[in-house]
């Protein structure tokens, strides 16, 4: 990056931006039209354009959340925001045949290097569709399907249309009918019966273009005694105005079946970022949610899982960072609806120069899901007296039978801690940046290897511009 | 014998915490490869003495001064002392969870001795310094301190002594809480660092003073040096306490 770029993203080190080359390019705004255009480029069934146009309805219609940081999202300018963009005419399956500057920017993502060292596949998505996907040949020959969103629907349309929705509704939330409406890109993964894909597959999304809305839709299902780890990561430029990423995240876990879903969400600060995640776990399957907030401005996000079937679990470990003029409203939602069912929740927060991270979980156990267990534990961490941390839990419990743990705690880095630490030679930054590191370490141990050497650094550049 | 040179130097040194005086005045040198004992009852302070010469924040110096290696130490800050080749081995270790021992080991002696150390050398004096003070291997994914017992934390602490080889090595009742076999390594530990450094040993007891042979030994009595002598004084305080010295003052 050059000295003036780095000036201008400060630490940010993912804030440069690329020439735009759109090949089309919407015009501001959201109407019927709009989605309507959106279907037809496509060349979608009519059922996706009808479901579209009726989840566009219900956008209009529904209000705005009242909880979370309400002030902040009415600040949203759904007017001026570019809800389509495609800047390659195709998703390429050879990195040399993407344009130019996309490609380089993936290179200096390391994306490409990446998918030759460790992962099973990828899909690099730019602005609304993905512009390059590939994966690996022993895969396909197993028949695991990993396409692009829009690719998905071509290829298996029947497939989509019995899952598409089911696990999100477009009626769940404000946020899951934009993007039902305006969907584009995202990743459509089917692993079959039995099969164990051992090398995580993995999604890049990236926003380059000012004032761009990235609705990308995601929906893996793994049958029946199956296993995949997926993992995705995003980034964007620092611009001067927003930017809004609304995603849906679909899993459905069939019997017996696994599925770890692994983000590291580091949008730059001029991002909302604002996403459904759901997954449903039948009998004795496992759902994963490990779930890391960096950047954005905005998050609003709780991964959840359906426990329907008997034995099903549920583990979501999740990471927030808030920094300056950032709020990172995060959590858990599992709902116990099979009986021994099972539940691991860990929320880990740090709040950084008048940051701002809430922890939001809701805990439910119906009335026939007997001999249940759950464990929540939440931490934050205050690194300064404006930054803030608050927890909103939520439990339901309908059946006495359930063991339920609950713990929160508040801390702050003690003068102890870091005494010893600079008694061994680091200095305070470089003894702050331990201390988060090693707070997030359960968290990060579950990331593949290269990602955690990556967060690492990130939080250690994040603890430099700490201290005055 | 021929005296090492000068590397602390104490004066008339006072010090408060949050108003409060603790050190009353007290004076002190040591040279390299001196060992030198201080003893004193709890609340004496000992442990101010060890944190406002590694330059805790929370320590006030309001009069005398401190010389570390013929310089004053005032602006120095902790980081800084530490990378000067000061090192303390702590009463009450930090916990610092999530931090792996190995991770953290590498990183401090790479701070402390500003050398880029290969994983490989690294790793061998490592497991040298591991061996000797009969720590197993596990020790290096455990985090830092957590869940540690009290033995362990200081068998830490001497190994982290061991690897970043300091000047100045200042032991704060390293010897508690150890069983005869583990002051016995321990004692080995600060044997191997002495002839290179100057030490400074705080202890209630006269046991660890039978494997270490301080060259000096120091009564301290609410803030003050009170008499100073040479290991007989040892045994002398552990058999009468310190009601004799009292008087005297
Ligand atoms: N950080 C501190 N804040 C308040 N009082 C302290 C602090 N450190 C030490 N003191 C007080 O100073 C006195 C000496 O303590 P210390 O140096 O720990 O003694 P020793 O190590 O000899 O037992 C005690 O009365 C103790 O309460
Ligand atoms: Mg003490």
């Amino acid at each position: 990056m050059s000295e003036q770029a780095r000036d201008a993203v400060g630490d940010y080190r993912y804030g440069f931006h690329d020439p735009e080359h759109a090949t089309i390019r919407f015009d501001k705004g959201l109407s019927e039209q709009v989605v309507r255009d959106i279907s037809a480029l496509k060349n979608e069934p009519e059922w996706m354009t009808e479901v579209r146009v009726k989840a566009y309805h219900h956008f209009n219609e529904r209000p705005m959340p009242k909880w979370g940081n309400c002030s902040e999202l009415n600040n949203i300018k759904f007017d001026d925001v570019t809800y389509f963009l495609r800047s390659s005419k195709q998703t390429e399956k050879n990195w040399d045949d993407v344009p130019e500057d996309i490609k380089n920017t993936f290179n200096r993502l390391g994306i490409p290097e990446a998918e030759q060292k460790w992962l099973g596949g990828v899909t690099a998505q730019y602005e609304s569709e993905a512009v390059y996907h590939s994966i690996r040949e022993d895969l396909e020959a197993q028949g695991v399907i990993f396409l692009d969103m829009d690719s998905g629907l071509k290829q298996y349309p029947d497939i989509v249309k019995t899952y598409f929705g089911t696990v999100v509704p477009y009626s769940d939330n404000k946020f899951a009918a934009l993007n039902t409406a305006v969907w584009s890109g995202g990743s459509f993964i089917y692993v079959p019966k039995g099969v164990h894909v051992e090398m995580p597959v993995q999604a890049y999304f990236r926003i380059n273009a000012k004032n761009m809305g990235q609705f990308e839709r995601t929906l893996i299902i793994a049958d029946e005694g199956s296993s995949i780890h997926y993992v995705e990561g995003c980034t964007a430029p620092t611009y001067s105005t927003d930017s809004l990423h609304s995603a849906v995240v679909e899993l459905i876990a069939m019997k017996g079946a696994k599925i770890r879903y692994s983000t590291v969400q580091n949008w730059s600060s001029n991002v909302y970022n604002l996403v459904t995640k759901r997954g449903v776990a039948y009998e004795n399957s496992t759902i994963e949610w490990v779930d890391g907030n960096i950047g954005s401005k905005l998050t609003m996000k709780y991964p959840s899982v359906l426990l329907r079937g008997e034995g099903a679990h549920a583990e979501v470990i999740s990471v927030a960072y808030a920094g300056e003029g950032q709020h990172q409203d995060a959590g858990a939602k599992v709902h116990h609806l099979a009986p021994n069912t099972t539940s691991n929740i860990l929320s880990k927060s740090i709040s950084k120069n008048g940051g701002r991270s809430s922890y939001r979980g809701m805990l439910q156990v119906t009335p026939k899901a007997s001999g249940c267990r759950s464990k929540i534990v939440c931490d934050a961490l205050l690194l300064d007296e404006h930054s803030r941390s608050d927890t909103y839990p939520t439990m339901e419990v309908g059946n006495s039978t359930a063991d339920l743990e609950h713990e929160a705690s508040v801390s702050k880095i003690s003068g102890d801690q870091l005494f010893y630490l600079m008694s061994r030679g680091f200095s305070e930054k470089e003894a702050m940046g331990l201390i988060v590191n090693g707070f997030f370490e359960p968290f990060t141990r579950e990331l593949p290897m290269e990602y955690a050497v990556e967060l690492n650094k990130l939080l250690e550049l994040e603890m430099e511009g700490s201290i005055g | 014998m021929k005296m090492g040179e000068e590397v602390l130097r104490i004066e008339n040194l006072h010090v408060s915490v949050e108003g409060v005086e603790i050190l009353k005045g007290l004076t002190l040198t040591i040279h390299k490869g001196e060992i030198h004992a201080i003893m004193g009852r709890n609340g004496a302070g000992k442990s101010t003495l060890a944190n406002v010469i590694m330059g805790h924040p929370a320590y006030e110096i309001t009069q005398g001064s401190i010389h570390y290696m013929s310089k004053p130490l005032d602006e120095l800050e902790v980081f800084e002392r530490a990378r000067a080749g000061m090192f303390l081995s702590f009463q009450y270790p930090a916990v610092i969870p999530g931090v792996q021992v190995g991770t953290f080991l590498k990183k401090s002696t790479q701070s402390v001795r500003q050398v880029e150390l290969s994983a490989r050398d690294f790793r061998k004096e490592l497991k040298d310094a591991m061996g000797m003070l009969n720590m197993d291997s596990s020790f290096l994914s455990r985090y830092v301190n957590d869940g540690f017992s009290g033995g362990e934390k200081k068998r830490l602490e001497i190994l982290q002594m061991l690897l970043l080889q300091p000047k100045l090595a200042l032991l704060d009742e390293t010897d508690s809480g150890l069983d005869i076999d583990a002051l016995k390594i321990v004692a080995q530990g600060i044997n191997m660092v002495a002839p290179l450094a100057g030490c400074l040993i705080i202890t209630h007891y006269q046991r660890l003073l039978d494997h270490v042979k301080p060259d000096y030994v120091h009564a301290m009595i609410d803030g003050r040096i009170v008499e100073s002598g040479g290991p007989e004084l040892a045994v002398k305080l552990e058999e009468q306490g310190y009601e004799w010295l009292e008087q005297h003052q």
